[in-house]
């Protein structure tokens, strides 16, 4: 930088510099959550290639295509690029993007670490990534990283556990940060109370990352030294126990999923009001059930763990416990259908992706209640009914919400609208391939088809070709999303600074595109 | 509103990008290493200098930026928070090891022996195993060893770390009461007792590996004990670290009565590390 006042002075009317040093050393909340969101599409095609692997060996019963090593790095790696590099970074980017803007901001709170957080992560899934080519091969070990098998695993173990070093560094500076720009950054007006909800319920993921990543790094550092440097942790020969890092990273891990379902919450809070035309049903009862949601999320942890010996008390108070989650969980999903209750209600695209979250995110969470019961979750653990719950919650509840917002709000980004009858046309082949890839392996699942294998039983074949066809479909669909984001980057209709007619908030309110700087002066809050 | 109560935004950070390079290389070195990997230590320690050199410039920076006047109260604000929640996240990383350490001695081990839920894996994979504290396991990793006191070299230390935290919170009031001297003297005072800990730990380190035959790989107390103590040294360097740059600054005369953030935050970051030794002392030592 220049000199301190040169840049006091300057930075009204500054724009972006130019070329390509513009994004590598921007502190501006909107490039950098440009790159997030372009980051995240990115690692979500790569996650979805290993899918596809993993659906075209589960075509048929049999090893067709790989080997039974390389099936479990993609099903690893598959899992620790869509939740690290998919999800999470998608939802900072539109943390970026939005926050300071919803809250009348002119930027993030700590630019120069806002440009670390993102700068890290390119690094990081290089190092991951670049395990494939490694002796060994990737991790294969699955997501959860258990030992003693994560142990066994050859040259790219600790490249392995230290990307997840840097990707826990990037999320709690990146929280940090989203924590520091609520706190502080609000225009005069902007109570608590008055926050929309996506500032809301990123305030709380904000708290369980900056809660939960470090335990995690404190797990992944006892692996590499039980494998190096000679400890015990997780060897019952020395005192320790297996079991333990199965409860440490849990302890991660719950809090990890509502780390990627909360923010959803926020953007459907948002789009819902916007399409029924109605004020969102309930503001204070939302913000009541994220937090009791992020309470809850500590402290149930073990029921990941039903089947591996836990005592009866463990087991009784877990699941109860996780069955008191549905509560606040029901009171979001009643808050949201009493909003489109005698709305004027229209079904653009936003609107679409957000039912089907209501209603697919919905199955997922019923399903969840079904494995919470620990004797029925004897049954169904490890199995692909597992797998259909998950992907259920994450698919088409997370990332049905990121492309809602997608829809939702590229129009004030890029000043141009997306096409409609693309739109229209991404989510119908999206939903019925998701439901045609996800629903059968319920089924598989409760006939006992385990999950993580690349070989199974004749019996299931038939569930899994369809399984695998709607795989394949609904990546195709997504190819055709990349497309649809392109096309609307590169031009289309132009978009007003309303966009949507029933939308309220401060971004309506900005030009769209919105200035470099978004509000140099702060708006005044009714 | 008009530019002199504008919220302070910077441009063209190049640190960071800087600091993900070295971070890359560091952790890329360090990982060939234990991969046995020849002359891996060079790309580890070219990480390291360059993580060295992004935060010299980084915190120069921000110095400057600070001496010449361009943080007011709202800039002041964020880092407060900012240091709060870091110094959470850091809670949270001992969390993890404490919790460790709390479920080893309370489940893993009452199990191993033979206690509730576990009693069919001491009958017939243990048998004979009686759990105790400290344990190198069932399978006496490690081989024979002895405890760490708890009453020599340790309890000078927790002596040593709480009047580190009286001399710094003089050093505070010296500098809120505009006394230089007093500032100089208190930080100076706090340093060295600060290196002085780190020194006897590392005799006390010594002493295990040479005399006790207590190592990282004497089973789980040996684990639990070196990555506790360990993670804590290494947060007592830095902090120590910090002190020494605030001990220089405030030579330099930076810091005002009213405005001394950065003071304040090693300040919270030393007082944070001195509770956790207590956790250590009680926990690893004593009971």
């Amino acid at each position: 930088m220049a000199t301190v006042t040169d840049s006091l002075d300057d930075h009204h009317d500054h724009g972006p510099a130019k070329g390509l040093m513009r994004w590598v050393t921007t502190t501006n909340h909107k490039d950098i959550g440009t790159l997030y969101l372009i980051f995240a599409l990115v690692m979500f095609m790569v996650g979805g290639a290993m899918a596809m692997v993993i659906r075209l060996e589960l075509f048929q019963p049999g090893l067709q295509f790989v080997d039974p090593g390389f099936f479990n790095q993609m099903t690893t790696v598959h899992a620790l690029v869509m939740i690290f590099g998919g999800v999470m970074p998608a939802f900072v980017g539109l943390a970026n993007w939005m926050l300071p803007i919803m809250i009348g901001g002119p930027d993030m709170a700590l630019p120069r670490m806002n440009n670390w957080s993102f700068w890290i992560l390119p690094f990081a899934f290089a190092m991951l990534l670049g395990t494939f080519f490694m002796d060994g091969g990737a991790p294969a070990g699955g997501w959860t990283l258990y030992p003693p098998l994560v142990l066994q695993g050859g040259n790219g173990f600790p490249f392995m556990i230290f990307a997840i070093h840097m990707m826990g560094i990037s999320s709690v500076m990146g929280a940090i940060n989203v924590i520091v720009t609520i706190l502080n950054m609000r225009a005069p007006g902007m109570t608590l109370m008055k926050m929309p909800l996506f500032v809301w319920t990123w305030f709380i993921t904000a708290y369980l990352l900056i809660a939960v990543m470090p335990v995690l790094a404190g797990a992944v550092t006892m692996l590499l030294t039980d494998r190096f440097f000679d400890t015990t942790f997780f060897s019952a020969a020395g005192g320790g126990d297996p079991v333990l890092f199965q409860h440490i990273f849990w302890f991660f891990g719950h809090p990890e999923v509502y780390i990627l379902i909360l923010p959803a919450f926020g953007v459907i809070s948002a789009i819902i009001p916007t399409f029924a035309r109605k004020p969102l049903f309930g503001y204070s009862s939302m913000v009541y059930a994220t937090s009791s949601i992020a309470f809850l999320s500590f402290i149930v942890w073990a029921h990941h763990m039903f089947t591996v010996g836990l005592p009866l008390q463990g087991e009784l108070f877990f699941m109860y416990a996780t069955m008191l989650i549905a509560v606040p969980t029901g009171v979001k999903v009643f808050n949201w259908i009493s909003t489109m209750w005698k709305g004027s209600m229209t079904f653009e695209t936003p609107m679409l992706f957000a039912i089907g979250f209501v209603i697919m995110f919905t199955i997922g969470g019923f399903s969840g209640l079904m494995l919470a019961i620990a004797p029925a979750d004897f049954q169904y653990h490890d199995t692909y009914f597992v797998v259909a719950h998950f992907h259920y919650v994450l698919v088409t509840g997370a990332v049905y919400s990121i492309m809602a917002s997608v829809y939702y709000w590229i129009p004030k980004w890029t000043g141009n609208m997306y096409s409609e009858k693309l739109g229209q046309w991404h989510f119908w082949l999206s939903t019925i391939s998701v439901n045609v890839l996800f629903f059968p392996q319920h089924f598989l699942g409760l006939a006992g088809m385990p999950r993580r294998i690349p070989d199974y039983s004749v019996q299931f074949a038939e569930f899994n070709m369809w399984s695998s066809i709607g795989g394949f479909a609904f990546g195709l669909s997504q190819v055709f999303f990349c497309f649809i984001v392109y096309k609307t980057i590169k031009g289309g209709e132009k978009a007003t600074d309303q966009v949507w007619e029933g939308a309220e908030g401060l971004e309506w309110t900005l030009s769209s595109p919105p200035p470099y700087h978004s509000f140099s002066t702060a708006p005044e809050i009714k | 509103m008009s530019s002199e109560n504008a919220y302070y935004v910077p441009h063209d950070a190049k640190w960071p990008i800087i600091g993900s390079i070295g971070l890359m290389l560091f952790f890329c070195g360090f990982s060939a290493q234990l991969n046995n990997t020849p002359s891996a230590s060079i790309v580890t320690m070219i990480g390291f200098l360059v993580l060295v050199y992004m935060m010299f410039g980084w915190f120069g920076e921000v110095i400057d930026e600070s001496e010449s006047g361009a943080y007011k109260s709202s800039e002041d604000a964020s880092f407060r928070v900012g240091m709060i929640w870091f110094i959470f996240s850091e809670v949270m990383f001992f969390a993890a090891f404490f919790g460790a350490l709390f479920y080893i001695r309370n489940f893993s081990v009452p199990w191993l022996g033979g206690d509730g839920s576990g009693a069919i894996t001491n009958e017939y994979i243990w048998n004979g195993f009686e759990a105790m504290w400290p344990t190198n396991g069932p399978g006496e990793v490690g081989g024979q060893y002895e405890k760490m006191g708890a009453w020599g070299l340790p309890a000078i230390n927790t002596l040593l770390l709480l009047s580190s935290g009286v001399t710094l919170t003089w050093a505070h009031w010296g500098l809120i009461a505009n006394k230089r001297k007093q500032l100089i003297f208190g930080l100076i005072l706090t340093v060295v007792l600060g290196i002085v800990f780190v020194g006897l730990q590392a005799l006390e380190y010594s002493h295990g590996y040479h005399d006790l035959n207590l190592t990282m790989g004497t089973g789980v107390y040996g684990s639990t004990f070196y990555m506790l103590t360990g993670f804590h040294g290494f947060h007592v360097t830095v902090g120590a670290i910090m002190l020494t740059v605030m001990l220089v600054r405030s030579i330099k005369g930076h810091f005002t009565p009213e405005n001394h953030f950065a003071f304040e935050a090693t300040a919270w970051y030393w007082h944070f590390v001195d509770v956790v030794w207590l956790g250590l002392f009680v926990f690893v030592y004593w009971l």
